[in-house]
């Protein structure tokens, strides 16, 4: 079966709903009209009202009521329709949401799942191409995680679903309509990170938008670059990435939201931690610059792309 | 023509409305009232005495959380702010679990499952929004169960209790809104908050608002009861104005009288919550006096075991608080607690 990423989300959220009566859908227009990118497309039309819920525009509440429906015993699956709105929630998120199973030392679990459309590259209004991640990795007590690929969404939506924890679930919006074939059982847990390309010159780190980018650079180039998807940005899962790195002295992590404190500071900080004698260079960061996010015509030159991944790659190897 | 404030007994201990209250339940209101207030008297004196590292007063708010606390079914559930000792007593939390919080030995203190009773809330009006989710999902499973939420006159402000109201009147939600108007926010007065008195703002978002004497507890238990019902009975939310004063500091790190006349209080001191029903009880029950003491002699004990179990709390192992952020606990937490336990 192919899918696109927006349809795997939709068939996970459906197989997620069908195996547990408690899964319920909260959102700002995911009943009729199937939510602004289709992914909930029918849901509410086979579920009903009650289990997929139009709700007022609000996102604190969308959260809040949700913190207050997994008291009741519920799992409910937030829709937030686009990454930078999810900052009117953001206090519910981080002082509610994330603190709750630690206030009561473990008694009260909060599964829940907040989606967010996150990342650039759609020609979009202000507002509507962020990538927050950061923000929530550095929460205790938030997990989160960013599929690249129809596959991992399709089985990572229902695996995010089915934890305890809650869950910050990042989908790549640039790459909703990207197909792949869906395999009949999960190859991977939620929290590991895989090898996506073998290569042997340079490792390469992304997750979510960036892991087509740094796949066509790996095409485009005569180096052998070892691509790797993190899927789990919190918790990291970096023993592949120390063994890759060890391999290839050379790391390059890809990401679209600002380098300043991003994921690759972090990234580059452990790599360089773990792997310091078998570094042949410092860890190349490409990323978005430390910009409010640029108006959508020149976003092209802002967001990651193979030359800027490809130049980072001749850094990393020639320094 | 504003909202008529309801009464039963007025603050000289007169009769100034109907009830059906018997002695045993007014003796009860008394009882509770006064163990409430040694709980709340007590624990600031924790404070004060270097075992509490802060202490939010509820003086003067007995009535208001008692007769709301006591109008609550085992199986209705409540979220809190931080203030409501009372209600937490009510809901039959010993009350030496609420000094962990203020200790500093505890994030919470208590399974609210087990007593239906939320941990507290500090970040102002965010319980609000728990409360109305809670709500639905009794509604998801059909059930007919009340959600209280308690919140002060500040809260009014936030954007998450509007936006709990809007979701609750969206939903025809069972939430009972309880606010207790003491009149400040730590030093803002009310009118800065509103224009309106609180309770005539439910109007605007489509359900029923009620104001009440809040020091009143017969009054304050009648209006709650009320709007629980309503609610169990699928006729949705009511916000309830219980208008009481805040007879001690915000908190122990508080100085009012940078911001509060003196004289202020003395008007307060006359409507005590306490007062009134100590005075109609002494009216109408004979045996009042050996009754009343004995509650005294009960507080007495109450004191005693807050300050035992306070003085005795043990403070909790870093290396512990670990196992609790996640589910699952992640391999960098379980190496970041082994470095902690390294170091003892």
């Amino acid at each position: 079966m192919e899918l696109s990423i927006a349809k795997a989300l939709n068939a996970g959220l459906r197989a997620a709903m069908e195996a547990d009566p408690k899964v319920v859908l909260l959102g700002e227009d995911i009943g009729r009209l199937g939510g602004v990118f289709r992914v909930t497309d029918g849901l509410q039309k086979d579920f009903g009202e009650h289990r997929v819920m139009d709700t007022p525009l609000a996102e604190s509440a969308l959260v809040g009521a949700s913190v207050g429906l997994t008291y009741r015993g519920f799992r409910p699956v937030v829709e937030i329709q686009f990454d930078g709105f999810v900052y009117p929630a953001y206090d519910q998120i981080v002082s509610q949401v994330a603190r709750l199973r630690a206030r009561s030392e473990g008694l009260v679990s909060v599964p829940m799942v907040i989606r967010i459309p996150f990342g650039g590259g759609i020609g979009a209004v202000e507002h509507h191409s962020e990538s927050p991640e950061a923000q929530f990795v550095m929460t205790a007590g938030l997990k989160v995680v960013s599929p690249s690929n129809a596959n991992d969404a399709y089985w990572m939506i229902q695996q995010a679903i089915a934890a305890d924890d809650p869950i910050v679930f990042l989908e790549p919006k640039q790459r909703y309509w990207d197909s792949a074939t869906i395999t009949d059982e999960p190859a991977l847990g939620l929290h590991e990170s895989r090898v996506v390309r073998a290569g042997d010159d340079v490792t390469v780190l992304a997750y979510g938008p960036t892991v087509k980018t740094c796949l066509q650079a790996a095409e485009e180039t005569e180096d052998s670059l070892e691509v790797i998807d993190l899927r789990t940005l919190s918790p990291l899962d970096l023993e592949p990435v120390y063994e890759s790195v060890r391999r290839t002295g050379r790391a390059v992590v890809v990401h679209e939201a600002a380098k300043t404190l991003g994921l690759g500071a972090e990234l580059a900080a452990r790599i360089t931690q773990e792997c310091f004698y078998s570094l042949e260079a410092p860890v190349q960061r490409v990323t978005g610059y430390d910009l409010p996010y640029p108006p959508c015509r020149v976003e092209h030159d802002h967001l990651p792309s193979v030359e800027r991944v490809l130049d980072a790659v001749d850094l990393a190897k020639e320094f | 023509m504003g909202l008529p404030i309801a009464q039963v007994l007025a603050p000289d201990g007169r009769l100034v409305g109907e009830h059906d209250f018997t002695l045993d339940d007014l003796r009860g209101f008394h009882r509770d009232l006064v163990l409430a207030r040694r709980i709340d008297t007590e624990s600031f004196a924790l404070q004060r005495h270097g075992e509490l590292g802060l202490w939010p007063p509820m003086l003067g708010q007995e009535a208001a959380q008692i007769g709301s606390g006591r109008a609550l079914q085992p199986a209705d559930f409540v979220f809190p702010s931080y203030r409501e000792h009372a209600v937490s007593w009510c809901r039959g939390i010993d009350p030496a679990k609420l000094l962990g919080m203020f200790r500093g030995t505890s994030l919470g203190g208590w399974d609210p499952a087990e007593y239906n009773y939320a941990l507290p809330a500090i970040v102002i009006g965010a319980q609000t929004l728990h409360a109305v989710g809670y709500g639905i999902g009794t509604m998801l499973e059909g059930k007919s169960e009340a959600v209280v939420t308690y919140f002060g006159d500040g809260a009014t402000s936030q954007g998450d209790t509007n936006e709990a109201f809007v979701w609750a009147a969206s939903y025809n939600a069972p939430v009972v809104f309880f606010c207790q108007n003491n009149q400040y926010a730590i030093s803002v007065p009310l009118e800065r908050q509103t224009k309106v008195p609180i309770a005539q703002r439910a109007a605007g978002f489509g359900f029923e608002g009620v104001r009440v004497d809040g020091n009143d507890v017969l009054a304050v238990h009648q209006v709650t009861s009320q709007a629980l019902r309503k609610a169990r009975d699928g006729q949705g939310p009511t916000l309830i104005e219980a208008i009481t004063y805040r007879m001690g500091a915000h908190t122990t790190s508080d100085d009012p009288s940078r911001y509060r006349d003196r004289h202020e209080g003395d008007d307060w001191a006359a409507r005590d919550p306490l007062l009134r029903l100590r005075l109609h009880l002494s009216e109408i029950d004979s045996g009042f006096a050996d009754f009343d003491e004995a509650v005294q002699a009960e507080a007495e004990q109450l004191g005693e075991h807050l300050r035992e179990v306070c003085q005795n709390l043990p403070d909790p192992d870093l290396a512990d608080l670990f196992a609790h952020v996640y589910a699952e606990e992640p391999d960098e937490l379980i190496a970041q607690s082994q470095e902690v336990a390294s170091w003892s």
